[in-house]
């Protein structure tokens, strides 16, 4: 199944209040859901908890997201970072320190916004320290097709870093 | 002078480049051609900036129960109009644990050779062949669901020569079988591809299952499991082997959640009455079950999964096994059941599983016993019994 496949289906899903999809869910987002609000936080218990509203707020709300507009991966992450940071104002921090601490999560979301093809070959590459001839290899794809990758997904995460979305 | 190819070629390089993934000639010629060409200099800076923003999306463990509390919290919010049916909620816990696991598997991880004892032997087996594994046997039950087998089709089986193969067939062919097609079939498989064949039929499963489905029968080869009671025991699988390949690359990994462990603990005890019949008829040991005499074990389960069942030893009455604290809610019912068990014994429920999984030394284990002394040994030595390749 494709990205774009997987997320409209998940939102019928959820909207059709399927518990398994609530799991699936879950399971393939989590990770994202619980790093970024961790990374903002900084504070185990208080990344427990945004998870558990991030994941309360996709349940009950699947209409809200729109598989036309974004990847469900991209919208989520930044439900989440938006949810981070109305807890940070709460808190009453100010404005500087929570640019501060979003803009690594920032990257971290953006890096998760990107589509598979690219956000795969850049941390295949870049996390375990490989050159773009292995990563081709490991992913079964030409050297030119990864450089390709390698160099739009640096181009789109500037991009991304330059506007501060 | 370069030529406009060249310029195009070394441009192609700049993310590999900023990245450092490219090698060290290359690297240096790119540089080279940097210091004449401010276009590329100026995209290469920019990518370099970015390149280092990126930080190692170290997968945070996520603490043990956060995927049970954020489905809770959600349910509570809004109820499921279509809810998991509790026997199948084991079953997308332990397959999600053991998916979290995987994901953490570096290269050399997924090279480990994983320990998988069972009564009859100790397997060994690399990661993505004990998916391969687990994808076999999980199979059984998507055909049961209407959905495809991932094992292919294997050759015809060859009779034995003449005919007249003396010894009983091995009830667990039919499973290595199907492992090992599966095994051979996924072979030249990066482990990646083996994990997202193992996922999407764990998930498909739970997405086929409906309240309609609970009592289809599913075809094990040496026994028939209702769906419901196989949901169960692929969850059983799932940890035991999970908790096997964790072992194997030195990760910790959690007991199921209490309610989950419960329902392993019952279906064991169901179980049980057939494994001890099976053990006298092999062995000829102990007394025959004689009409009137049966006599009954109080299992009593301590830790978080605790509960009593009273489990009858001299084979299979008509109801079964009873699970003790059920029939509480009847006292007169309970009183029958209750009637002198020959026997008592305590146990911790992950020693229990674990023995049920033959990864424990029955005489070896902290149990506490009261009364048949006897009774209780041969109940311990059937548990690993239930074992499975």
């Amino acid at each position: 199944m494709t990205a774009p496949d997987w997320d409209q289906q998940m939102r019928s899903r959820l909207a059709r209040g399927e518990e398994s999809a609530l799991g699936e869910l879950y399971d393939q987002l989590a990770p994202l859901v619980h790093g970024l609000a961790w990374r903002i936080l900084g504070d185990e218990a208080a990344a427990a908890q945004l998870t558990r509203e991030v994941f309360g707020h996709l349940w009950e709300h699947p209409e809200e997201f729109d598989p036309e507009l974004r990847s469900l991966r991209s919208w989520v992450g930044e439900l989440t970072r938006r949810h981070a940071v109305e807890r940070l104002r709460r808190a009453d921090l100010g404005e500087a320190e929570i640019d501060d601490r979003t803009a690594d999560a920032q990257v971290q979301y953006v890096v998760a916004a990107l589509p598979l093809p690219l956000r795969e070959t850049l941390e295949t590459t870049w996390l375990d320290g490989r050159t773009y001839q292995e990563t081709a290899r490991r992913l079964g794809i030409s050297e030119q097709a990864t450089k390709q990758r390698l160099r739009l997904g640096l181009q789109l995460l500037a991009s991304a870093l330059d506007s501060g979305s | 002078m370069r030529t406009e190819q060249e310029h195009e070629v070394l441009r192609g390089l700049l993310g590999a480049w900023a990245l450092q993934a490219c090698l060290p000639e290359e690297g240096a010629e790119l540089e080279r051609h940097l210091a004449d060409c401010p276009d590329c200099a100026e995209e290469g800076e920019r990518l370099r900036r970015a390149a280092a923003r990126l930080r190692a999306d170290d997968p945070l463990d996520q603490p043990d129960g956060l995927r049970q509390q954020v489905l809770d919290f959600c349910l509570t919010r809004r109820a499921a109009d279509r809810p998991l049916a509790p026997w199948a909620a084991p079953y997308a816990a332990e397959t999600a644990k053991l998916d979290a696991l995987l994901r953490d598997l570096g290269p050399a991880e997924w090279q480990e050779v994983a320990e998988l004892p069972w009564h009859g032997g100790v397997p060994r087996r690399r990661p993505a062949e004990v998916l391969c594994h687990l994808a076999a046997v999980d199979g059984l039950l998507a055909q049961a669901l209407g959905l495809p087998d991932p094992v292919p089709d294997g050759a015809p089986r060859v009779p034995a020569q003449g005919g007249d193969r003396a010894e009983p067939a091995d009830p667990f062919r039919e499973l290595l079988d199907r492992t090992d097609r599966l095994t051979r079939a996924q072979a030249g498989a990066t482990p990646a591809a083996v994990r997202a064949l193992w996922r999407a039929q764990t998930q498909a499963v739970l997405r086929e299952i409906g309240p309609a489905a609970a009592e289809a029968p599913v075809d094990y080869g040496f026994a028939r499991f209702a769906v419901r009671d196989a949901f169960i025991d692929r969850a059983f699988e799932t940890w035991i082997h999970g908790d096997d390949v964790a072992r194997a690359v030195d990760y910790p990994y959690a007991v199921p959640a209490p309610p989950h462990l419960r329902q392993m603990v019952d279906l064991a005890a169901r179980m049980l009455p057939g494994a001890l019949a099976g053990r006298r008829r092999h062995a000829y040991t102990g007394p025959a079950p004689s009409a009137g005499a049966a006599r009954t074990l109080r299992l009593v389960i301590e830790g978080p999964a605790n509960g009593e069942w009273l489990i009858p030893l001299d084979g299979p009455p008509p109801t079964g096994t009873v699970r003790a604290d059920e029939a509480t809610a009847d006292e007169g019912t309970r009183d029958e059941a209750m009637r002198d068990p020959v026997a008592e014994l305590v146990i911790d429920g992950v020693e229990f599983c674990q023995l049920a999984a033959a990864h424990r030394d029955p005489a070896h284990l902290p149990v506490g016993e009261y009364g048949d002394r006897e009774a209780i040994r041969e109940l311990l030595a059937a548990v690993p019994l239930l074992s499975r390749p």
